[in-house]
């Protein structure tokens, strides 16, 4: 009994552990410079504390992580419900898996050796790539969240009734009319909050983000820049020892709660979703 | 008696009437779920391929029978292995004890549909959510500093990554229960069993090995792990191997993320020769889950 | 009983001629009580020999039918004698399920539908199905209906608008729908949401509709209500309905196949049989076979 109520304290851990120095920070620092400024420098002397670049940082490599995922994920879900054969199912199923299973500094060695060089620098044809930048982060993420995604979108597809796809077929439609015009309409509940899911992970994601983008808090759209997210900041910071109680340590209190919300929100966003628009067979 | 054929009048064919352009689309399509397919696969392939052609050159076994150094034909990743099975045994032994405590609580005497028992679910639901980095930030606060002060060990990094194995422990431990076939339950009553002993010598023995699988799939998490670790210290120069739970510390991969982050090429080596032990780490855990879960299969 | 095989077509099997009394019989020659002097209506589908495996259970046998125009043919019989099997190859339904096999023939206008001149997609729009649950689709009543002819062309809107319409007067439904069409098709009833489904497979402007157990999830007045649908576009759509209420398809059909099941030498479960195959009339009032009289006596008395 008092075991099980651990599971409780955790939740109420987190929000306690970030509202005390939150609250801290910002007496030291006003509300108005944190998200009225652009320059993120907590660590300099003097210190900015703008935290702009860093929602845009995280928002740009979240953007090209999910370009990347939920299409993807999509795609092979398709495939794998309507389309591929059991052999083929019973070979790409352990693939996903495996994948599924990488961890993510393994994802991010991956980022710095093959897709920053190799792919980044050569696709992004709007400025001169470097060794970090947010598009070889947001692909290598996006790669990360793949599996996932597909998972939940090809769970979200299974549970369409058979009767509906048998009907589609009976009125002479094709496997692609099928699939777009029925099985997606009629799984859209689930594949949201597939792709919710899906966006919230990349937002947290922080060591493939540290490896791969920089730790330089850009402020700027060009994707081919390094730029830096609230959680690779929050890394980064943590890399660096903070002497309890200094404005450094306070800041990655005060962004840490700003990444809490956002992902908290994004998650009872999906559940929402998943409740109001759960089509309803009976 | 004649024939079907020429009995009937000569029919509009059931050939192919669709458009060009609605086979087109059909084509199309098809193209793009291949090319992401492929995507998934070539992935997989070159990240392995990398990751061994980086590393091959580094694999031997000073590799891990040494210590950091500052050169990287003696670098070595012991205290990181021996790290790593610290903090991950640890937290798997811990976790697995209150999650088994936790589950049994659920599944076996609370009421199912009690608010209190809604309440725990939705707590480990929103637990799962959460980026991992902000488990690291928890820590820092309450285990790390605040009113844990263990500072930066093995301990801490146990204890972090306990309430992180948490969600899916206690998830795969109830899963695991509620698989138990209530006959076998009954059976034990009909024959005068009590309920906690009904549980201990029935319930809980059948649904090991679902609960094995479970834990290892908890302890693969754990083991590859790096976000909370980097704010608990886990990155610091070691040099040696943990002496008990006050130690310094660092995981294997903190140690691929330091390596990974050197310029030079021969400590990139030195970082994949260390991812490769980490993955051969993790498919041999994993196949101890897949020959638990044939084996108990047969047993049924 | 030798009988008169003067209209029908059998196969040519193994050989030998097929006198036992497990045998299908196909009587419709002209001869035959009920059909005293009137003419044959055109035939439009038949199936020889038409027989479905899964894996390697034997799930049907034997199935010789015949299918004409402007008449309702009920296939009646037991759980688990395969009718449902042998509808499903009218329209290749079968061919989604991918343990099933079929074999023998069926022929549309004297077309083999599983030869190599038959595209499946364009077999089910000449053959539609109504399905034994109403399966609406999660869009509006319109498009629910439009969906069909959308896939298989490019109405206009004025186009898709007028078929939407026309065939949901074909199915008795406009009247009560048509207020509401942008409305979700699961805010109909059962009994609405069947005939939504006949209006979307007759969308298509099928030459067949295949029906099975449309009725059997729907209270007595929805059922009745279809059954009058039924018997108004038979002459429009030759229907095909797989029933097991025997009244319903001594109501509304004229001709009926019955089927049995039975365990075959080597075989652990049963397999489905025609047994035989006639005008309703003959088969409700004076069957051929003992096997029938059986199943409709024990049924109906």
């Amino acid at each position: 009994m008092i075991v099980a109520t651990s599971g409780v304290l955790v939740t109420t851990g987190v929000v306690v552990a970030l509202v005390r120095p939150t609250f801290d920070f910002f007496r030291a620092v006003s509300v108005t410079e944190f998200l009225g400024t652009t320059a993120w420098f907590p660590l300099y002397e003097p210190p900015d504390f703008g935290v702009w670049p860093l929602v845009i940082g995280t928002f740009s490599v979240m953007l090209v992580a999910v370009i990347i995922a939920v299409p993807g994920g999509l795609a092979i879900a398709f495939y794998l419900n309507q389309y591929a054969s059991d052999r083929v199912r019973r070979n790409l199923k352990p693939i996903l898996e495996i994948l599924a299973g990488v961890p993510t500094v393994v994802f991010g060695f991956f980022a710095i050796n093959f897709v920053g060089p190799n792919i980044a620098a050569k696709i992004w044809v709007f400025s001169d790539v470097g060794f970090y930048s947010a598009l070889s982060a947001g692909i290598t993420v996006g790669l990360m969240i793949l599996p996932m995604m597909t998972t939940l979108a090809e769970d979200a597809m299974a549970a369409v009734p058979r009767a509906l796809i048998e009907g589609s077929y009976a009125l002479g439609a094709t496997k692609r009319e099928t699939c777009t015009g029925v099985i997606f309409p009629a799984a859209l509940s689930g594949i949201i909050a597939a792709g919710v899911i899906a966006m919230s992970r990349a937002i947290g994601e922080t060591t493939i983000v540290l490896l791969a983008a920089g730790s330089t808090a850009n402020f700027s759209f060009d994707i081919g820049q390094p730029m830096q997210t609230m959680s690779s900041f929050i890394g980064f910071a943590g890399l660096g020892d903070q002497p309890t109680g200094s404005t450094g340590y306070q800041t990655i209190f005060a962004v840490g709660s700003l990444l809490f919300v956002i992902t908290f929100l994004l998650n009872m966003l999906s559940r929402r979703i998943v409740s109001k628009f759960r089509e309803v067979y009976e | 008696m004649s024939s079907v054929v020429s009995a009937q009048p000569v029919a509009t064919d059931l050939h192919d009437t669709t458009s060009r352009s609605r086979k087109n689309l059909d084509k199309l399509f098809l193209g793009g779920l291949w090319i992401f397919t492929l995507l998934a696969i070539i992935t997989l392939v070159t990240l392995v391929g990398t990751t061994l052609l980086k590393g091959y050159s580094r694999l031997n076994l000073s590799l891990i029978t040494n210590f950091p150094s500052p050169f990287p034909e003696d670098a070595g990743i012991q205290a990181a292995i021996f790290g790593s099975i610290w903090v991950v045994v640890t937290s798997g032994l811990v976790s697995l004890f209150i999650a088994m405590g936790t589950a049994i609580y659920l599944e076996e005497f609370a009421d199912q549909g009690s608010r209190f028992n809604k309440l725990i679910t939705i707590n480990i639901q929103t637990l799962a959510g959460v980026p991992s980095i902000v488990f690291g930030i928890l820590g820092l606060a309450f285990v790390a500093r605040g009113w844990l002060g263990w500072g930066f060990t093995v301990g801490t990094a146990s204890a972090v990554l306990t309430m992180m194995v948490l969600p899916v422990m206690i998830v795969s431990a109830r899963e695991a229960l509620k698989a138990v076939p209530s006959s076998l339950r009954e059976g034990a009553y009909a024959l005068g069993a009590t309920r906690w002993q009904t549980i201990v010598k029935q319930v809980v023995p059948s649904a090991i090995p679902g609960i094995a699988t479970g834990s290892i799939l908890g302890v693969s998490r754990a083991l590859g792990e790096s976000a909370p670790l980097i704010l608990l210290g886990a990155l610091a120069y070691v040099s040696s191997n943990p002496a008990g739970f006050d130690s310094d510390y660092t995981v294997l991969p903190l140690v691929i993320l330091k390596y990974t982050q050197e310029a030079q090429e021969e400590f990139q080596a030195v970082g994949a020769a260390a991812i490769i032990v980490l993955l051969v780490l993790l498919i041999a855990l994993n196949m101890i889950a897949i020959v638990i879960r044939d084996k108990s299969r047969k047993s049924w | 009983m030798v009988e008169d095989m003067s209209n029908a077509t059998i196969s040519k099997t193994t050989g030998g001629s097929r006198q036992s009394d497990s045998v299908v019989r196909v009587n419709l020659s002209s001869d035959s009580q009920s059909n005293s002097g009137k003419p044959q209506n055109e035939m439009i589908m038949q199936s020889v020999d038409l027989q479905v495996h899964y894996g390697d259970f034997l799930a049907v046998r034997d199935v010789n039918l015949t299918i004409h125009k402007g008449e309702i043919t009920a296939l009646i019989g037991p759980s688990g004698c395969g009718k449902s099997t042998i509808i499903r190859c009218f329209n290749r339904m079968n061919d989604l399920i991918p343990t099933a096999k079929v074999g023998g023939k069926v022929f549309y206008k004297g077309i083999d539908l599983y030869g190599p001149e038959a595209n499946a997609g364009e077999v089910r729009r000449r053959i539609g199905m109504v399905f034994q649950k109403p399966n609406p689709f999660p869009k509006s009543i319109y498009d629910n209906v439009a969906f069909g002819p959308r896939v298989n062309g490019k109405p206009t809107k004025a186009e898709t608008d007028e078929l939407v319409e026309s065939s949901l007067k074909r199915a008795a439904l406009w009247e009560e729908v048509k207020d509401r069409l942008k409305q979700s098709a699961f805010s109909l009833s059962g009994g609405q949401q069947q005939r939504l489904c006949i209006a979307r497979a007759l969308a298509v402007n099928p030459d067949v509709l295949l029906m099975d157990e449309p009725c059997s999830a729907l209270d007595p007045i929805a059922t009745a209500r279809i059954e009058d649908l039924m018997a108004e576009i038979k002459s429009e759509y030759p229907i095909v309905i797989v029933t097991h209420n025997m009244q319903q398809a001594a109501r509304v059909s004229d001709r009926t196949a019955f089927f049995n099941t039975e365990i075959g030498a080597n075989a652990t479960r049963p397999t489905g049989v025609l047994v035989e195959y006639d005008t309703t009339r003959k088969i409700f009032a004076n069957p051929s076979d003992t096997r029938t009289e059986q199943y409709i006596s024990g049924r109906m008395g």
